[in-house]
């Protein structure tokens, strides 16, 4: 029995304090002064994180937006409301599906990516390479993957909502046949830009922060052993896709919760 | 020239984010530029407000000239008081103007509804709607005619 | 002990210890600079750690690591990566980074740490491919590179800087017998003409006798002996001698410490 509560107190323990060298290793990360060969390594991460992803974000938000079109359709008709469809698509998007499945799909997809490669640079020595040749690898490795990494969910977001609203429209107006004026009046009145749009891509850059950190950090702290490195990359996924949904109510309650 | 590809990529890619959150502000969050979002606060005092919420729009003959900014309840009076963001290009609100709680269609949502009166002066920033009128409660529609039924 | 008289690394009372067993128990290792010290001992005695922990990768539990009045162990982050601009590492596995091509990878330090034109960066590559026999396969990258390749590779770009210290974690293994002697030759005469520090862990006896100034065998956690290939060979202790001529029994374990072996088979 007490054995039992001293095993989940040495748990607990050991969680705190992997959480508190990960923000250890962030903070070294952020604040470090970029040095000479910072910016193209960026760009080089830009690409990897971002334009990389772009195709799933694309293909995941076109279909999404033509689905919530459609279902919202078949509710609204009912209430002869179907010209709400627009505004039920975009506000939808904005405010919710498009920073949380954009940061759910980009965990999948760059955030397992990262923790892999990074744990196999460090299976391969190649991090205590980079330190002993007097380069710390967390400014040349950990810091342009971070930023990058917190710059192109926002973008990546932004992005989801367009095609989504787009895809939505395809559905609604030219098969469905809702009139357009409508459709994109009544997004208009109810779409308001410093409310929603705005705390949409603050909400991505939230989740930008979360799921990178949580991806870089899993890769520096993997096991460098195969098995190890599997591991990393499958906790990557599943903590990053948490905290991103934990943080999504807590975002939401605060900024919608007095509505 | 690897590299090269690589910048252009991520420059189209930086490019689209941009014109995605333009397209956000513009086309589906109806900002225009050039008006800027200038403009005036009126206060009205209501007995009910039924669902409206901040953000509900104000309308004149069902022309969206402004929305609701806050609602809190005046402790003096013990009524609602609403604060009312107008676009300052709608300057020609008579200080007799009225003001009523209106739903649009049977379930749809609160909005108010303002109708000018024949004062020569105008509404000013600050300015209190006098004359109001509070959301239709259904309930209360109810109790009121079965108290008519009973009564007769 | 003339050796010893100027040393670049003083180690002093080293202890260090993975979980319960201890790979150092209070040792004295010094460095004599200019030269080449060999570290030789069984497998797993923790001679790539004793690498490490030179290098400010490991710190010790106890003791002191001096290299030039600077105790590496007490050295803050910082302090850490100024100092490492002095050492060289060939690491065991190569590490290469694979992004990168042959050329770019011992161009890497030079690039880091120097503001030499890229004419002068790409004659010093050249040079130090050309030194390990890859100069040709400047363009090709690390994935192609076969394992005794991408060893050398690495010294190149170990030695890239010319530093004061060359750590090679055997340098020789996977390599051919006329590679191997290329590189017994580069490594004697890189540490003449440059004048650096050098120490090889390495397991190819005869090859590291010949050229190595100052001998080291660890065991146990202990250093077992040291001194010059004469001194050494003229030990008399049985450890030594077993170690020497590569005899499977001895007092010197081949076996990592385990239970009885007849009692674990029986027990199964
Ligand atoms: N990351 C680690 N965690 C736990 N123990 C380790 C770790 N790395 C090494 N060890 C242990 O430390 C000991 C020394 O390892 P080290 O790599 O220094 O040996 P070595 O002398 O270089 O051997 P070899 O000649 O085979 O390369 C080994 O017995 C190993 O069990
Ligand atoms: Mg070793």
């Amino acid at each position: 029995m007490f054995t039992k509560i001293q095993a989940l107190g040495a748990a607990g323990l050991d969680k705190l304090e992997a959480f508190g060298r990960s923000g250890i290793i962030l903070s070294q990360a952020v604040f470090a002064i970029p040095g000479r060969q910072a910016w193209p390594l960026f760009i080089q991460q830009l690409y990897s994180v971002g334009v990389l992803s772009l195709i799933i974000i694309i293909v995941s938000g076109l279909f999404i937006g033509m689905v919530l079109s459609l279902q919202g359709y078949t509710i609204l008709v009912d209430y002869g409301s179907e010209q709400a469809v627009g505004q039920m698509v975009a506000l939808s998007l904005v405010r919710e599906l498009s920073p949380v499945v954009t940061a759910l799909l980009f965990a999948g997809r760059a955030g397992s990516a990262l923790t892999a490669e990074i744990g196999l640079m460090k299976a391969t020595e190649q991090l205590s390479s980079l330190e002993m040749i007097g380069v710390d690898p967390l400014r040349r490795i950990i810091a342009p993957r971070f930023w990058a990494g917190m710059l192109s969910l926002p973008l990546l977001s932004m992005i989801f909502s367009v095609v989504g609203i787009w895809g939505g429209m395809l559905v609604g107006v030219d098969w469905l046949g809702i009139y357009e004026g409508s459709f994109w009046s009544n997004m208009q009145n109810s779409v308001d830009f410093s409310e929603d749009v705005v705390n949409g891509l603050i909400k991505a850059l939230v989740f930008g922060v979360a799921v990178t950190w949580i991806a870089v950090y899993q890769g520096y702290d993997s096991v460098p052993t195969s098995e190890g490195i599997s591991q990393a990359t499958t906790r990557t996924v599943v903590y990053a896709s948490l905290a991103v949904l934990g943080l999504d109510f807590i975002l939401t309650a605060l900024m919608f919760g007095d509505l | 020239m690897r590299i090269r590809g690589l910048e252009l990529a991520v420059g189209f890619f930086m490019l689209a984010g941009a014109l995605a959150l333009l397209v956000l502000a513009l086309k589906v969050s109806g900002l225009t530029l050039s008006e800027g979002s200038r403009s005036y606060k009126v206060y009205a005092l209501f007995e009910n407000i039924g669902g409206l919420t901040s953000r509900s729009k104000v309308t004149m003959s069902g022309v969206k000239i402004g929305h609701v900014t806050a609602i809190v309840l005046d402790e003096d009076q013990l009524m609602a008081r609403v604060e009312m963001a107008i676009d300052s290009n709608v300057n020609y609100l008579s200080l007799d103007s009225s003001a009523s709680i209106l739903t649009s269609g049977l379930l749809g949502e609160k909005y108010i509804g303002i109708t000018t009166g024949a004062d020569e002066e105008m509404l000013q920033d600050g300015d209190f709607i006098e004359d109001t009128q509070s959301a239709l409660v259904l309930e209360e529609l109810i109790g009121k005619f079965l108290f008519n039924e009973a009564t007769e | 002990m003339s050796y010893l008289d100027d040393s670049i690394i003083d180690i002093r009372q080293l202890s260090f210890a993975r979980g319960d067993r201890a790979i150092f128990d209070a040792v004295d290792i010094r460095i004599p600079r200019g030269k080449i010290t060999a570290v030789m001992g069984p497998s797993g005695t923790g001679k790539t750690t004793l690498l490490r922990l030179i290098g400010g990768q490991l710190k010790p539990d106890q003791g002191q690591i001096v290299l030039d009045n600077d105790n590496i162990p007490a050295l803050s982050r910082k302090e850490l990566f100024k100092v490492r601009e002095k050492m060289g590492m060939l690491f065991q596995s190569g590490a290469l980074f694979t992004d990168m091509s042959v050329f770019e990878n011992v161009a890497f330090p030079i690039r880091v740490h120097t503001d030499l034109s890229e004419q002068m960066i790409r004659d010093v590559v050249l040079m130090k491919l050309h030194a390990v026999g890859l100069r040709g396969a400047a363009d090709m990258m690390p994935s192609e590179l076969s394992g005794g390749m991408a060893r050398r590779v690495a010294l190149a770009r170990a030695i890239a800087l010319d530093p004061d210290l060359v750590m090679y974690d055997e340098p020789f293994t996977g390599q051919d017998p006329i590679a191997m002697g290329v590189l017994v030759n580069l490594i004697a005469r890189l540490n003449k003409a440059l004048g650096h520090t050098s120490i090889i862990v390495s397991h190819d006896i005869n090859e590291t006798l010949a050229i190595a100034d100052y001998i080291y065998l660890i065991a146990d956690a202990k250093v077992l002996a040291h001194g010059t290939a004469e001194e050494l060979r003229g030990n008399g202790s049985e450890q030594v001698r077993q170690f020497l001529d590569g005899l499977p029994d001895g007092p010197v374990p081949f076996h990592f410490p385990a239970d009885d072996y007849l009692d674990q088979l029986m027990q199964g």
